[in-house]
């Protein structure tokens, strides 16, 4: 078992613009600890991990349930300080971005949320542009425009006029990315965008995934425990088991079938397809 | 697609305003004695032009002296009471939010009970005094806002039946101190117990207080129309609206302490008149759907017609009698509770 990748850039607590231009989001040995209450012992401990990821590339943060993907993932978005360690996009540490300036650079994909009262995919969309607007924020002839794209580029502008409780789950999830997307942010955050969708749906989103990373030059993260569409669309996999980064790098290196094994507690093998992408095939315990 | 526009929300604004216009002429015209429109218009128009020496006549004095302050209370009580609900439904995210069912107003008017016999003790000179019951009112809005709130939360989540039946319970309770309160202070200027459980709007305040409260009133639902864009995001959840840009505890704090404001303000002056926040709100958002920038406007035109409504009704069906406004709103509203309620479960 290896370390952790280490940057070569040293903690900072600076918050000015630094560093790499071609670096958009740096996490530089951020952890986190969940404590019932200070005196005790902590119920969750996420140990200091880095990584950097660029413009146009797409992270897997792969792991089972409790491994601290959820946590890593709240990091990164700004919604827990990290207990040591920062997390900087474009050289500004993300927790210490105000809300909306926040809202402005990144946006997060979270597992299906509950409406209150039935609202139309199209007013779902314009919430996207809320951290662009001031005052009252009427949507402006931009912000419409905005949408419109966010909707077709994930091929659902057919929907725009449905309600949101009544499209199907696959629907609703390209629906939710495409709020994202209108947030028209650098860096864009999936947490188990896959969950609930079927084969076919997980392809679609993935493949829509990979293509907006590469025309919109979105840093994209992914938290998942998909192990053969990480292998197969993530540039860079981020590995994680109880809380420790064990590996970092591409999905031809971290996909090893001992690791694998060990981190997912399944026989499994590991073979290379034509095109370089590794995958994984679980079998029987017996 | 079809954004809101600030021309659409003022024409929808305006088309409630002039329904608003004709109930309170009807409200007007309606009532023990019967007054003519073209009276009604003469000596309304002499009341706007100062000349209120022209009405001689007795139901001129019962149009301008009481019937119209007492339709404007409504309309005042009932606008604020429909803003509270429809802030307290996004602020706890439970469409079955009201003032009246979490036992907000129920704890105004406790508050507003004490407020009147601190007031009785202190010498203060007349025109401070009459602040001190909404100032009291509020706070205890306040206060029991917070303690169901807490009670609604389990494990830092709100949980909507925990909420519910916290708050149906903190209501019975402040409603059992209000009985105490009454009982121990028979004899003083207090008024009686149903006023405070059921609301009225038979016992007019003083022409200064009903200014006081209508300032209040627009300074309050501004106060909250400034968030109602954050408020649509907030109806998600509030980790989804961090994450599309809204400041959640700035909104949170100005949201709870405005609509607190303002279900102190109605109930210092009207008493705990139920459900008129819970009805109009959703009545609101069957019409014009669930944008706040929108619905905030709408709710507080709305309310004040449903509370004219129902208050021309409580003072005409059993005339020359009355019944308290709040026993006409709980008729309708009740009911209208379950079905919400039954819905929701299914």
């Amino acid at each position: 078992m290896s370390t952790p990748l280490r940057t070569p850039m040293p903690n900072s607590s600076s918050d000015q613009p630094r560093g790499n231009p071609d670096v958009r989001l740096s996490v530089e040995q951020a952890s986190y600890v969940y404590a019932a209450n200070p005196s005790q012992a902590p119920l969750f401990t996420l140990e200091a991990l880095s990584f950097q990821a660029k413009p146009g590339d797409i992270v897997s943060v792969l792991g089972p349930n409790a491994s601290g993907k959820s946590t890593l993932l709240n990091l990164i978005s700004g919604a827990l300080a990290p207990l040591s360690g920062r997390v900087f996009l474009n050289g500004f540490a993300t927790h210490d971005l105000p809300p909306k300036v926040r809202a402005q650079r990144i946006a997060l994909v979270q597992q299906e949320s509950r409406l209150l009262f039935p609202s139309r995919v199209w007013e779902f969309i314009l919430q996207g542009r809320h951290a662009h607007g001031h005052g009252l924020r009427f949507e402006s002839e931009d912000d419409a425009t905005i949408a419109n794209n966010a909707l077709a580029q994930v091929g659902a502008s057919h929907l725009a006029d449905r309600w949101m409780d009544k499209i199907s789950g696959g629907e609703k999830q390209r629906v939710i990315l495409a709020r994202a997307l209108a947030q028209q942010p650098l860096l864009l955050l999936l947490d188990e965008p896959t969950l609930h969708l079927d084969i076919g749906a997980q392809v679609d989103l993935l493949e829509s995934l990979r293509r907006l990373a590469a025309e919109n030059r979105y840093t994209v993260i992914v938290v998942t425990h998909e192990l053969n569409l990480t292998g197969e669309y993530a540039d860079q996999v981020v590995l994680l088991q109880k809380g420790k980064c064990l590996r970092v790098g591409p999905p031809a290196t971290v996909f090893q079938r001992d690791l694998l094994e060990h981190v997912f507690q399944a026989p499994l093998t590991v073979e290379m397809t034509s095109s370089g992408r590794p995958r994984v095939t679980l079998f029987n315990k017996e | 697609m079809r954004p809101l526009t600030l021309g659409r929300l003022l024409l929808r604004c305006t088309i409630l305003g002039l329904i608003l216009f004709v109930v309170v002429v009807i409200a007007l015209k309606l009532g023990a004695v019967q007054v003519s429109l073209y009276g009604l218009g003469r000596d309304l128009i002499r009341v706007l032009l100062h000349q209120s020496a022209g009405i001689s006549t007795d139901y001129g004095v019962i149009v301008v002296d009481i019937r119209l302050p007492r339709i404007l209370l409504a309309v005042v009580v009932g606008a604020s009471l429909s803003v509270a609900g429809t802030s307290f439904q996004a602020l706890l995210r439970n469409p079955l939010a009201d003032p009246y069912v979490l036992g907000i107003s129920s704890g105004a008017a406790v508050g507003s009970i004490i407020a009147l016999m601190v007031e009785n003790q202190l010498s203060i000179s007349p025109e401070f005094a009459g602040l001190i019951t909404p100032f009291g009112a509020f706070i205890g809005a306040a206060v029991t806002i917070a303690a169901v709130y807490f009670l609604g939360r389990r494990d830092g989540q709100m949980e909507s039946t925990t909420l519910l039946l916290g708050g149906i319970i903190t209501a019975s309770f402040l409603s059992a101190i209000i009985m105490f309160l009454m009982s121990t202070l028979s004899g003083s200027n207090l008024r009686g117990a149903s006023y405070w459980m059921m609301g009225s709007l038979s016992s007019l305040p003083p022409s200064s207080l009903l200014y006081f409260i209508g300032i209040g009133f627009i300074i309050a639902a501004g106060a909250i129309y400034t968030t109602s864009s954050d408020l649509n995001l907030l109806l998600a959840g509030e980790k989804e609206a961090m994450h599309l840009g809204v400041d959640v505890p700035r909104v949170r704090i100005v949201v709870y302490l405005a609509a607190s404001i303002l279900t102190g303000l109605a109930v210092s002056v009207s008493g705990a008149i139920g459900y008129v926040g819970l009805l109009v709100p959703h009545a609101m958002r069957m019409i014009f759907g669930s944008d706040h920038r929108m619905l905030i406007p709408a709710s507080a035109l709305g309310g004040a017609i449903a509370l004219v409504i129902a208050d021309t009704l409580a003072r005409t069906v059993v005339a020359p009698s009355e019944l308290p406004v709040g026993a006409v709103t709980a008729m309708v509203g009740a009911p209208f509770f379950i079905y919400l309620l039954r819905r929701r479960l299914a």
